[in-house]
């Protein structure tokens, strides 16, 4: 799950009397369940909450690469590498089709770039955390990949046409990075010296809590959620979405032979979910806030990347001018 | 040498020569100038590792001493590295990149165009699998030395400056040695004259769309790698690829 407490404008949500006529309707055709497309009129909220929204997720795919990239050069067998090089080029062709969506709200790519960079727009805040050994590369696999789908299982169902479509091709394919990064621990672990098991344990242990963080603050203290989820673009509340995530990855943390760094997670027979302890919100809003473990790095290495290929980009279009006027002469 | 022995040393440059530029396209990770090339990089890179494994994959069963792809790849030294030194030269700016790609798609095709006719059927095999994807990499790298060549001032400068930069390392793969001679001979790999006159040919024929200027036939030429004499950058490369495999050499799966 890529986008957290994305703004909607709405301080409150509108009944169905207060609405003006058109608002009326555009909320009768989501509470149908028929899907909104880019011609459709809609509210500028919504509008601006998608475009805030689906750019957040775009960034996310993009960002994602680098904590990955961080370790493709060392990827241990031609196999691993291989893997990690295509789940690499995934996560690029996920973001060019999420900013593709996002582009038949009217919104431009490179300006919503731009405030990746300058600090107005987010990304998910998983990303800030490093990658310190192999393992993590298993660890995001499986539960960062796995955090996502259960986010985005929900969104292939988000009321606005092109995303919920975007979002059924991705969550394919992140199901099987998802197996793969599983995978990739339970070789650790089985089969693995004492080192790699070790390995495996440090790697649970520091992206734990960061992934529970994923799905954004509780419901009380997520102030667009109602909106957002009156128009249909998001379908289940962060508290949710969360505990739907531990209860499916409890079992196979077990299964791995691993635990998880909370003396308070425990199966609790009552309410038929895990009961787990309490998120450090401190860290989440820091993180936030820029004020994550490499917050700062992620967001130079891509400004360098785009200011760097400024004169690649201006060639291209130069030379597509000039084969243009060539083809009319 | 036996013919086995000068199978393994010719396949030994493919297979290294592959992983080396692929590992490089590696490092341009969230580095490139555009999404669409972030993808297209990493595609190509995709495709050389691959290739290189099935090489890999080829020279351990002749070699038949026990080691497998990875062992070649992740536990050799730089001295018994085969790859062409052009593979192993940093990323630059992104004309340097491609100007690297560019040569060595050049070479990469024609090879892989004689490779596929190889009497020997798994190489025959291999070669028709990765001259299918290498066509694909010389079409786009043809594609962005024209752009970049006769785009703007600062992308022709740029470029040309990245053509001058790598000739240097060009003669290696057109150059042939005792190796190639033989491999030649026994009806794999291409004849030498041919690969030469081809490459050249092709080469001049793009740059000079692209408005840049070739070095001359007679430029002088950095040779080695293909007898494992290399530049100082292979050490790094390989220190940061194989590293997880001698930091943890008691491990048996990853």
């Amino acid at each position: 799950m890529y986008a957290q407490l994305v703004e909607t404008g709405a301080k409150r949500v509108k009944s169905l009397d207060e609405m003006s006529p058109e608002e009326r309707a555009f909320q009768e055709r989501i509470d149908a369940e028929i899907k909104i497309e880019p011609k459709n009129w809609m509210p500028d909220g919504y509008r601006q909450t998608l475009i805030r929204q689906i750019s957040q997720h775009a960034h996310s795919e993009v960002v994602g690469m680098l904590p990955e990239g961080n370790w493709v050069t060392r990827a241990p067998t031609l196999k691993r590498k291989l893997q990690l090089m295509a789940k690499i080029q995934d996560e690029a062709g996920h973001g060019l089709y999420l900013y593709s969506a996002m582009e038949t709200l009217g919104a431009d790519r490179d300006e919503e770039i731009e405030k990746l960079h300058n600090g107005k727009a987010k990304y998910s805040s998983i990303f800030n955390y490093p990658t310190l050994s192999w393992a993590d590369i298993g660890t995001i696999g499986w539960l960062v990949d796995g955090a996502a789908i259960v986010n985005q299982v929900v969104l292939q169902r988000t009321s606005y046409g092109p995303y919920s479509r975007a979002m059924i091709r991705i969550c394919k394919e992140e199901s099987f990075h998802q197996r793969q990064g599983y995978q990739i621990l339970l070789d650790l672990m089985r089969h693995g010296t004492d080192e790699q098991k070790q390995m495996v344990q440090d790697s649970i242990n520091r992206f734990w809590w960061p992934a529970l963080m994923m799905f954004g603050p509780h419901d009380d203290d997520s102030p667009n959620s109602q909106q957002s989820m009156a128009w249909k673009i998001k379908r289940k509340s962060n508290d949710e979405l969360r505990q739907m995530f531990i209860d499916q990855t409890v079992p196979q943390l077990e299964f791995l032979g691993c635990t998880a760094p909370d003396p308070d997670l425990k199966w609790n027979e009552e309410r038929g979910h895990y009961d787990f302890g309490e998120i450090n919100w401190q860290e989440f809003y820091d993180v936030l806030k820029g004020n994550g473990p490499c917050n700062r790095e992620r967001i130079a290495t891509r400004k360098k990347a785009i200011e760097e290929g400024a004169w690649v980009r201006e060639a291209a279009v130069a030379y597509a001018e000039k084969q243009k006027q060539r083809a009319a002469a | 040498m036996t013919d086995t022995q000068l199978l393994q040393s010719y396949l030994l440059r493919l297979a290294d020569s592959d992983m080396i530029l692929g590992q490089r396209l590696c490092e341009l990770c969230g580095k490139a100038p555009a999404l669409e090339e972030e993808m297209a990089l990493m595609n190509v890179a995709l495709d050389l590792v691959g290739q290189a494994r099935n090489w890999y994959e080829y020279v351990a069963e002749l070699e038949d001493q026990g080691r497998d792809a990875d062992m070649l790849a992740f536990r050799r030294d730089a001295h018994e590295y085969r790859n062409l030194l052009l593979t192993e030269q940093p990323n630059g700016d992104y004309a340097v990149t491609m100007a690297r790609q560019f040569f060595f798609d050049v070479w990469h095709y024609h090879t892989l165009q004689s490779l596929v006719n190889a009497p020997d059927e798994r190489i025959a095999g291999i070669a028709a699998k990765a001259l299918k994807e290498v066509t694909y990499h010389l079409r786009r790298s043809s594609e962005w030395i024209k752009r970049l060549g006769d785009g703007t001032e600062e992308s022709h400068r740029r470029m040309q400056d990245a053509v001058d930069l790598l000739w240097r390392f060009t003669g290696e793969l057109i150059q042939p040695d005792e190796v190639d001679q033989q491999i030649a001979k026994a009806g794999i790999g291409p004849d030498p004259e041919q690969l030469r006159d081809d490459w050249r040919g092709m080469v001049k024929a793009v740059l000079q769309e692209a408005t840049l200027t070739p070095q001359p036939d007679d430029a002088w030429m950095y040779l080695g790698g293909k007898r494992g004499e290399h530049t100082e950058h292979l050490g790094f490369i390989l220190a940061e690829m194989q590293f997880l495999q001698r930091a943890y050499p008691d491990a048996k799966v990853w």
